[in-house]
């Protein structure tokens, strides 16, 4: 969800590429033997055409590209994987079940196999296969993937972002510790700006950050864009009083954070004019990777999301759902490899090689060594625990991805905040675009 | 010519057959002459027009076959305050930046039209901002204007003439000031250039007439310049003005149409309903409704090549 710089991750990717995964031959020992009693047997001649999102991190896409070698030579299943900028990948795979035809494999965002549900192989059996062997599935990432008691999609992995900010700051601001709920979030924040060294949040149109924090926010007010019905519900108290907090907090911000892109809170966090934002573990990598900032590094920390009013967490992180089409010929060899993937001798080297960039859907991985190996990590572990669905309460699926798509809670939350519009105008012009989503 | 030649072609005609008319026949001759470039505009304008105009009917989105729902895409955005806001901004883009590319335009295109020293070498300078590519130009300026990195808010600082940064991309009217400015500097060597061009095709005797009348330059350049520039600047306007129009590289790169959609024209909205949030109807409606915009700057260019035709006849010069 949040950007990365990918230049800054190039070095630092590279260098852990090498210790990150399996040692070859080990590697490949371990596929034949999966091979052979995997519940799924690829079929003779398989062929798979896969599409992945384009990776942030070399590492990862190295660690990747290792177990997509080892299936292919402990299955003898033909694999062509290739990949997509996040913009594209949603098109392309609707384009291909519209059609029918050029994808087996789809490995998207969000919701995707809720976006054309009857395109789609059921993959109920390598869910329960996983959700048995590994500790069960997150409860954000079975709702992003089921309808009804059908899992569409296997939820891979998340991509979440949490609290990155400069202890010597917040420590001087008089928080020793991370505040856990929004008044006192508040107060940090105000104390950052009178110390000189504010907090920013991005305003602009940054499909991963402006949406990933000011749905924490109305969500934590218990404010919903649409309720358990899919009844359009943002005009409300509730939205009014976040609404209010919301600006309170942009008040001490940083200035310029309407026109923030994903990428601006990166740069002015490494550029050390930032000291508490939120997202990936991108800048804490980035910084990490850097021999000039390894003060900058050694200051970053990371926290979870304060609690709001709700009282309980209301992040939104990006689930990654990959999913088979049901007109692929091969619907085995596509199964055993998403199995394949999520199998613990893969799938701990793999977010290893992510270095912290994705998380684990499946509980068991909590204690994967890539948590623990930098207990600056360890944080983000929890992103597909502690996440709602990308609807929050209401039915997951297209409306709600189209809702976050369109900037509809960004652009309420930035209307009021910088005072283009009073907090009625700004929920009622809303109102009016969900309900046009939601008719 | 023509005339003398029909009766005697006649007898034969009648007898060939269709076919042989439509291989001989002068007028169907001109048509088989005209077909790889009507094919040509029919598959690549005509046809994507007409199916933008058709999903603007729908209710289609990305991947999925959409239902005619009749105008009720152009009546949801009729009470859409973002669209409006997006048709302003289109608008005050569009004049203000023409107008300043004009005006920028045609005083440089003057100035490279005098004799002076590394001529061709200035001349082709001046084409620089033309052609480096839109994206990389929208990315120097973002930087340039960015909230925290911005050079000018640096110098300014450093300067003493300011303690805070310049908040360029995040305050409405700064914001739009910014984005008008890149465009016009992107816009104003291809206007300099094609006026520079028509200033070549003024015959130096009618300044040389004019100057042995006792004319001031001021005078020189309103009743022979001008005029003879007229259909030129026409056809050089109504290009640049559709070009404005249209932009969407710049405004992407820079603002993504922020702040709080202060710099969203329609073709960035469109671009973002269309196929960052799936809606292709919806989409196709807002890059619709800019057909009737578009169409009134062609006919401005209509209008002013046929005045040259009247011109000439007139002055008969």
């Amino acid at each position: 969800m949040q950007d990365f710089t990918r230049r800054s991750l190039l070095q630092g990717g590279t260098a852990l590429a090498a210790t990150g995964m399996l040692t070859g031959p080990a590697l490949f020992d371990f596929a034949k033997a999966w091979a052979q009693s995997a519940p799924w047997k690829a079929e003779p001649g398989a062929k798979l055409t896969v599409m992945r999102w384009k990776r942030f991190v070399p590492s990862e896409d190295d660690a990747f590209n290792a177990m997509v070698a080892a299936f292919k030579s402990a299955t003898g299943v033909e694999m062509n994987v290739f990949s997509e900028s996040f913009e594209d990948v949603q098109p392309k795979a609707s384009v291909a079940a519209n059609t029918g035809s050029g994808l087996d494999v789809a490995w998207g965002l969000h919701t995707l196999p809720q976006l054309f549900p009857t395109k789609v192989l059921k993959m109920n059996d390598v869910a329960d296969y996983l959700g048995k062997k590994y500790g069960g599935w997150t409860d954000a990432a079975a709702k992003t993937c089921k309808l009804g008691e059908d899992w569409l999609g296997i939820p891979v992995a998340t991509n979440g972002g949490y609290m990155t900010y400069r202890k010597s700051a917040t420590d001087k601001a008089g928080f020793k510790e991370f505040p856990k709920d929004f008044p006192s979030f508040l107060e940090m924040c105000k104390a950052l700006k009178a110390n000189n060294t504010p907090a920013g949040f991005a305003l602009g149109h940054a499909s991963g950050d402006a949406n990933g924090w000011l749905h924490w926010i109305l969500w934590g007010h218990n404010a919903w864009t649409v309720n358990e019905k899919d009844q359009v519900s943002i005009n409300s108290p509730e939205t009014a009083k976040a609404l209010e907090y919301c600006k309170a907090l942009y008040e001490t911000f940083i200035p310029g954070t309407p026109s923030w892109n994903d990428s601006s809170n990166n740069k002015a966090y490494l550029a050390g004019e930032l000291y508490c934002t939120l997202n990936g573990i991108s800048i804490y990598v980035a910084a990490k990777t850097d021999p000039t900032k390894k003060e900058l590094a050694e200051d970053t920390y990371h926290a979870l999301h304060p609690v709001g009013p709700i009282g309980k967490p209301t992040e939104l992180q990006l689930t990654l759902p990959i999913l088979a089409f049901n007109f692929t010929k091969y619907p085995n060899a596509a199964k055993a490899f998403v199995a394949f993937m999520l199998e613990k001798e893969n799938y701990e080297k793999w977010l290893d090689g992510a270095q912290g960039y994705l998380q684990q859907t499946l509980n068991a991985y909590e204690s994967a060594a890539v948590w623990t190996a930098d207990p600056k990590n360890a944080v983000f572990s929890q992103a597909s625990k502690r996440t709602l669905p990308a609807s929050g309460i209401g039915t997951v699926g297209e409306k709600a991805a189209t809702a976050i798509a369109d900037f509809i809670v960004v652009d309420m939350f930035a209307n009021y905040c910088t005072g283009a519009k009073d907090a009625k105008g700004a929920m009622a012009e809303a109102e009016r675009q969900l309900k046009r989503i939601y008719r | 010519m023509a005339d003398v030649a029909i009766p005697r072609a006649k007898p034969q005609m009648s007898e060939a057959g269709a076919w042989a008319q439509l291989k001989h026949n002068r007028n169907w001759l001109g048509f088989w002459f005209m077909l790889p470039a009507m094919v040509f505009l029919i598959f690549f304008l005509a046809y994507p027009l007409g199916l933008g105009i058709w999903l603007s009917f729908t209710d289609t989105r990305i991947g999925r076959v959409g239902h005619f729902i009749a105008t009720e895409n152009y009546e949801w955005l009729w009470d859409d305050s973002i669209f409006w806001l997006s048709v302003f901004n289109t608008l005050l883009y569009t004049f203000v930046a023409s107008a300043f590319k004009f005006g920028i335009g045609l005083y440089l295109a003057l100035l490279l039209n005098e004799h002076m020293p590394f001529k061709a070498m200035l001349r082709a300078m001046v084409l620089i901002p033309f052609i480096v590519p839109t994206v990389l130009s929208a990315l120097a300026f973002w930087w340039i204007f960015d909230s925290q990195f911005s050079i000018i808010s640096w110098s300014l600082k450093h300067l003493g003439l300011i303690s805070q940064n310049i908040n360029f991309l995040g305050d409405t009217t700064w914001a739009r000031i910014c984005v008008i400015f890149a465009n016009i500097w992107r816009g104003v060597p291809f206007v300099a250039i094609t006026l520079l061009a028509g200033l070549q095709t003024v015959s130096p005797s009618l300044y040389e007439a004019a100057i042995l009348d006792g004319a001031s330059s001021w005078q020189r350049f309103r009743y022979i310049t001008y005029p003879l520039l007229t259909p030129i600047i026409a056809v050089v306007m109504t290009f640049s003005v559709l070009f404005t129009f249209t932009d969407f590289q710049l405004i992407w790169a820079m603002t993504r149409g922020g702040p709080v959609n202060a710099t969203h024209l329609m073709a960035t909205l469109s671009y973002q309903r269309a196929i960052i949030a799936g809606q292709l109807g919806e989409g196709a409606a807002i890059s619709s409704a800019m057909i009737p915009f578009l169409l009134a700057a062609i006919m401005v260019s209509w209008f002013g090549l046929q005045r040259r035709k009247w011109q000439q006849g007139e002055n008969n010069d």
